[in-house]
């Protein structure tokens, strides 16, 4: 048994991140489906979501190595093996998928031949050759990417909705924005 | 050091009685469709009849055919490649790379409008030329032109609706007239952009036709100052009167007579910057500035190659006009948008499609 208090909460830069991610990766997916379906905002809605992506890249690496040097707090105690699995397996998705969603929108354009403007003449290097063919199989891996992470994000909000309302266990509170007294 | 030892963090009250939970369980639900709801009203699915790049290229494909791997308009094409010598007269108005005095490649390519990629070459058909600036710092400047002198339509819905209004009947293969005058009716600024083209009569070929941006863009240049302008690429290849064509000419004669005339010496062309003034219209490429609008000319476009669009790097390149280097901004017309969405949305279909071979052909450019 550890002498030290047990922890009760992620630790502040964690929260700060989780949060960060939430809003970004939100307002990503929702610019995402608004852009490919309108005329009138499609060329500002694509100049706002290509650096929105790479700012993503930027943050879920930070938000990895910063998991990495954390102490984190425990389950709930009421909380299932089985349950504990799913949310750390679903935890190493989101992770997964916040990193190669970015990656694969960066190579779709990098295949497409566009130039990979973030803003006025700034700009990133192709990571990968011009092919349309590669192009075409990056565009679709794209949409499903992101139709499946909203699918994960709704689980999340889900799960946790339960957690709070049903099961009250207090698992929220681990991530709660705002410091949680012992 | 702190004397508690760990504990379970939360005490886990007593399961809810089902009475209690139902209505919970129902928040949760109601909270999670309402999410569903949103994205998907971004995304367009209650707004059907709502016009998408998706929309826009199915119309496209309805009136123009699919054919695997072309462009969903201006289906027809061939590849050329060249460079453009900045004379550095654009600095003034434009802080972009590409007006600094010196010499960058560009990679082009000329077609003729409609989705048929084997349709037999006519004076009438509207000619396009894009182009894609590859400036020394990895930025670029794509553009595609016309030699129109000004749009048909002021919006995309517009540009739709005349897809449709003059789709060829499939009996008398003539667009129908009264769906023609509809339109009209409709789009008084079509009606009055088709007088404009009366009196602007097509060259005879390729190589000396003057391609145009139609769309206003906004210059800023080094000290901020952002002013609207229209480009067109003017020939230095002299204009000539198109004439019907004649019987012994083939299917592809426009792209036969370029080919021809580019394998003999470089076309060139000035890049013809025009300043508007304030007031003059930039979201409507179907109204012309007034005459004696400052005209810039701002270095040569030359093109001294061709290439069939099987060997050629403009094949796989979407023409976008919305890819601007920094200095060369959108204006407010709502075209620009609209063609970026629709192009992209071209460019993702006829990627995953298996490649038919041009009409124009590596022997035809080499003989």
């Amino acid at each position: 048994m550890s002498t030290a208090v047990q922890q009760r909460q992620f630790t502040a830069s964690m929260r700060f991140l989780h949060w960060l991610t939430a809003a970004l990766v939100l307002t990503m997916l929702g610019i995402g489906v608004a852009m490919v379906a309108s005329l009138a905002s499609y060329h500002t809605l694509v100049s706002i979501h290509r650096p929105l992506g790479i700012l993503i890249l930027l943050v879920v690496v930070i938000r990895y190595v910063n998991r990495r040097f954390s102490a984190l707090p425990p389950f709930p105690a009421g909380m299932s093996s089985q349950e504990r699995f799913v949310a750390t397996a679903s935890e190493r998705l989101f992770y997964i998928f916040l990193f190669v969603l970015p990656l694969v929108g960066w190579g779709m354009l990098s295949a497409a031949g566009y130039p990979i403007v973030l803003f006025g003449s700034l700009h990133l290097f192709p990571i990968l050759p011009h092919s349309v063919v590669l192009y075409a199989v990056l565009r679709k891996t794209h949409t499903v990417l992101a139709y499946l992470l909203f699918l994960m994000l709704i689980a999340h909000f889900g799960a946790i909705l339960f957690h709070t309302l049903i099961v009250r266990d207090g698992l929220f509170n681990r991530m709660a924005p705002w410091k949680i007294r012992a | 050091m702190p004397t508690e030892t760990t504990t379970p963090i939360e005490k886990q009250p007593a399961p809810l009685t089902t009475r209690r939970s139902l209505p919970r369980f129902a928040a949760i639900g109601l909270v999670i469709l309402s999410i569903v709801a949103a994205f998907l009203y971004l995304g367009g699915w209650f707004s059907p009849r709502t016009l998408t790049p998706a929309r826009f290229v199915d119309g496209l494909e309805y009136t123009g055919g699919t054919h695997s791997g072309f462009r969903r308009n201006h289906a027809k094409g061939v590849g050329v490649s060249g460079f453009f010598e900045s004379n550095g007269q654009g600095m003034r108005l434009s802080r972009a790379v590409v007006f600094r005095t010196g010499r960058i490649p560009v990679v082009g390519r000329f077609s003729l409008s409609g989705g048929d990629p084997d349709v037999a070459d006519a004076p009438d058909t509207v000619r396009g030329l894009g182009l894609l600036f590859r400036l020394p710092d990895g930025e670029e400047w794509r553009t595609a032109m016309v030699n129109l002198p000004v749009f048909p339509v002021k919006g995309p819905q517009g540009f739709y609706d005349l897809l449709f209004a003059s789709k060829p009947d499939p009996q008398t293969h003539k667009p129908d007239p009264k769906k023609m005058e509809a339109f009209l009716a409709q789009h008084p600024e079509t009606a009055r952009a088709f007088k404009i083209f009366q009196s602007h009569p097509p060259s005879s070929g390729f190589e000396n036709s003057t391609f145009n941006s139609l769309l206003a863009f906004r210059f800023v240049n080094a000290h901020g100052v952002s002013i609207p302008v229209r480009w067109s690429m003017a020939p230095l290849q002299p204009f000539a009167a198109a004439g019907p064509p004649a019987a012994a000419e083939g299917k592809s004669y426009l792209f036969d007579a370029l080919i021809a005339s580019i394998r003999q010496r470089p076309l060139q062309w000035r890049v013809m910057i025009t300043v508007g003034q304030p007031g003059d219209v930039t979201n409507d490429a179907s109204i012309p500035w007034p005459d004696g609008r400052e005209q810039v000319d701002v270095g040569t476009l030359t093109l001294d190659s061709v290439e069939s669009e099987a060997t050629s790097p403009a094949r796989d390149i979407n023409f976008d006009p919305a890819v601007l280097p920094a200095g060369i901004a959108p204006s407010d017309d709502p075209l620009l948008s609209a063609r970026s969405g629709v192009y992209a949305e071209s460019f993702t279909r006829r990627a995953g499609e298996k490649k038919t071979p041009s009409a124009i052909t590596p022997s035809e450019v080499r003989k």
